[in-house]
C-alpha cells in the first residue's frame, strides 16, 4: 500500500474530495435553510428543489450529470456556446475530472445537510433577533453574532457526517467515470473495490479496508459522542 | 427588512431553487422528447414516450422493481423485528455482560458495511447464498443503529405502565408489542423511511453479490444498463433514470415532510 503510487494518488484525490465538497455544501446548505426558514414566497417550491437530490439514488444521479457535462451537447457547453466559449471536456480530463465529481456531491448533499439547519435555525428564540432589531443590529450582525454562534454545535455535527459521506459515497463514480482517466477522478473505497472485485487481490483490498476503517473510525468516535449530546438535549 | 433587499432575497432564492432543479428538468426534456431534440430547446417539439417504451424493452426493468421492493420489504420488516427485540433488552432486563454486548454494538455504528465488503462478501459466499435477494438483505438486518435509537426511544416509556401491564397479567413479550410499540411508533416510522429509501439507493453491496437479472435490483440494472457500451441513446438512458427514480420521487412528493423529519431525527438518510 505505501509503495504504491496510485493509492497516494487516490488518498490525495480524496482528501482534495472532502475538503472541497465538505465546506461548499455545509456554506450552501446553510444558504438554503435560511431562505427557507424566512417568509420568501414559494417556499414549498424551494425546500422541494433543495431536498429532491437527497432521496434520488446517486447511480441515478451519475447518469443525469453525465448528461449534463457531454461535450458538445451537454448543457455546460451548450450555455458556454451561447457565448462563443469552446466546448469542455468536463470528465475526460485529468485537470477538470474530480471538481466535475466534486460539483456532484455538492448538488446532492447540500439539501440533506440544509435539514440540519433549518431544525437549528427553528430552535434560535425569536426575542434574541428582536431584541437585536431594537438594538439597530443590520441583518449581517445579527447572523454574526446570534445565528452563527448558536449553530455552531450543528456545524460541528454536520461536518462529521460530511466527511464520512466522502469516503463512503462513491456510486457517481461507477456511472460517470470509473475512476477514470487514469486514476484522477478516484476515491479511496472505489480503489478498494476495484482491487477487490475487478482485480481480484484481496490481500491488498483488505489492507485497504483496515486503513479505511481506522480512519472513519476516528471520525466516528465523533460522530457517537455528537450524536449522544444532541439525544441528551433534545 | 427592506423592500429591495426582499425582492433580491427572492430573486436569489428562485434563482437557486430553480438552479438546483435543472439537472433533472433536463434530463426530464431528454426523455420525453424525440432524439432528434435532445438537444435542440424548442417549446413547440413534439412529445413522445418513445424513450420510456424503448428503456423498458431493452432491459427487465419490471423484474428489477420487483426485486427491489422485496429487498427492501425484506430487509426493513426483519430490521424491525430484531432491533426491537434487542432495543428492548437493552433498555429494560439486567443481564450479564449488559455493557460490554452493547459496547459492541455501538462498535458496529463505527464500521459502515461499505468498508467491509470483502468479509461480508465471502461470508456470502460461504453460505451459498451468492446471487440472492436475501444475501443483498443479510448484512443490514442487525442494525445497530436501528438498536441504537430504539433503545433511546424505548428508555423514554415510563416503567409504572411495565408494572401496569404486569398486574393485568401481560407477558413480556406483550408488553412489548401492547405498550412499548405503540408508544414509539414515531421513532419506527422515522427509522423505517430512513431504511426504505438507504435500500432503495444502495449499490455497491447489491453491484458485488449479485450477478444475473433475477436477483439484481434497480439500481444496479440502471447501472448495467447505461454502461453498456453498444451506445445506447442518451435519451433512453434518461428514460430509464427516470423511471428508476419515479417512485421515490413520488413518494418524496406525497410524503415530503416525513422523509425530512425522519432524516432529520435520525441523522442519516
Amino acid at each position: 500500500m505505501i509503495a504504491d503510487p496510485v493509492f497516494w494518488k487516490v488518498l490525495g484525490n480524496n482528501l482534495i474530495y472532502a475538503i472541497t465538497t465538505i465546506p461548499a455544501s455545509i456554506i450552501i446548505a446553510l444558504i438554503m435553510a435560511q431562505l427557507v426558514n424566512s417568509a420568501l414566497p414559494g417556499r414549498p417550491f424551494l425546500r422541494f428543489s433543495f431536498f429532491l437530490p437527497v432521496v434520488l439514488p446517486l447511480i441515478a444521479v451519475g447518469n443525469i450529470w453525465l448528461f449534463f457535462y457531454l461535450p458538445g451537447f451537454g448543457l455546460i457547453d451548450q450555455i458556454g456556446s451561447l457565448f462563443g466559449l469552446p466546448n469542455t471536456n468536463i470528465l475526460g480530463s485529468s485537470e477538470t475530472v474530480l471538481w466535475g465529481i466534486v460539483g456532484v456531491s455538492i448538488w446532492k448533499e447540500s439539501g440533506f445537510y440544509m435539514i440540519f439547519f433549518l431544525a437549528a435555525l427553528q430552535g434560535i428564540p425569536r426575542d434574541l433577533k428582536e431584541a437585536a432589531y431594537i438594538e439597530g443590529a443590520n441583518n449581517w450582525q445579527i447572523f454574526r453574532r446570534i445565528t452563527l454562534p448558536l449553530i455552531t454545535p450543528t456545524i460541528l455535527f454536520i461536518s462529521v457526517i460530511a466527511t464520512i459521506n466522502a469516503f463512503i459515497r462513491i456510486e457517481h463514480l461507477f456511472s460517470m467515470t470509473q475512476g477514470g482517466p487514469n486514476y484522477n477522478s478516484a476515491l479511496l473505497l472505489y480503489y478498494l473495490y476495484e482491487n477487490a472485485f475487478v482485480f481480484w487481490d484481496t490481500a491488498y483490498a483488505i489492507a485497504q479496508s483496515v486503513f479505511l476503517i481506522v480512519l472513519l473510525s476516528i471520525i466516528g468516535i465523533g460522530q457517537i459522542f455528537l450524536m449522544d449530546r444532541r439525544v441528551h438535549y433534545q | 427588512m427592506t423592500g429591495n433587499l426582499k425582492n433580491v432575497n427572492v430573486i436569489g432564492a428562485w434563482l437557486l431553487g430553480f438552479l438546483w432543479l435543472w439537472p433533472l428538468l433536463y434530463a426530464i426534456w431528454a426523455a420525453i422528447h424525440p432524439i432528434e431534440y435532445q438537444v435542440r430547446f424548442d417549446i413547440f417539439a413534439p412529445l413522445t414516450l418513445f424513450n420510456f417504451k424503448n428503456a423498458w424493452a431493452q432491459a427487465p426493468f419490471a423484474q428489477y422493481m420487483l426485486n427491489t421492493l422485496i429487498y427492501v420489504t425484506l430487509t426493513t420488516s426483519s430490521q424491525f423485528v430484531v432491533c426491537a427485540l434487542a432495543a428492548f433488552a437493552f433498555a429494560r432486563f439486567e443481564f450479564p455482560l449488559k455493557n460490554v454486548l452493547f459496547g459492541l454494538v455501538l462498535i458496529q455504528l463505527l464500521i459502515h458495511p461499505e468498508v467491509v465488503l470483502i468479509e461480508n462478501y465471502k461470508t456470502i459466499r460461504f453460505l451459498g447464498l451468492m446471487d440472492t435477494i436475501p444475501a443483498i438483505s443479510l448484512p443490514y438486518i442487525a442494525s445497530a443503529f436501528g438498536i441504537f435509537v430504539l433503545r433511546q426511544t424505548f428508555k423514554t416509556v415510563p416503567k409504572a405502565l411495565d408494572d401496569a401491564a404486569l398486574i393485568d397479567g401481560a407477558n413480556t413479550l406483550q408488553i412489548l408489542r401492547h405498550v412499548y410499540i405503540p408508544l414509539s411508533l414515531p421513532t419506527f416510522v422515522a427509522y423505517g423511511l430512513v431504511s426504505i429509501s438507504y435500500h432503495w439507493n444502495n449499490y455497491l453491496w447489491p453491484l458485488i453479490v449479485t450477478n444475473s437479472d433475477d436477483s439484481r435490483v434497480l439500481n444496479v440494472g440502471l447501472a448495467v444498463f447505461s454502461m453498456e457500451e453498444a451506445g445506447v441513446e442518451w435519451a433512453t438512458i434518461s428514460a430509464a433514470t427516470l423511471m428508476v427514480t419515479a417512485p421515490l420521487i413520488i413518494a418524496f412528493l406525497i410524503f415530503q415532510r416525513q422523509f425530512i423529519e425522519s432524516f432529520s431525527t435520525t441523522g442519516i438518510k
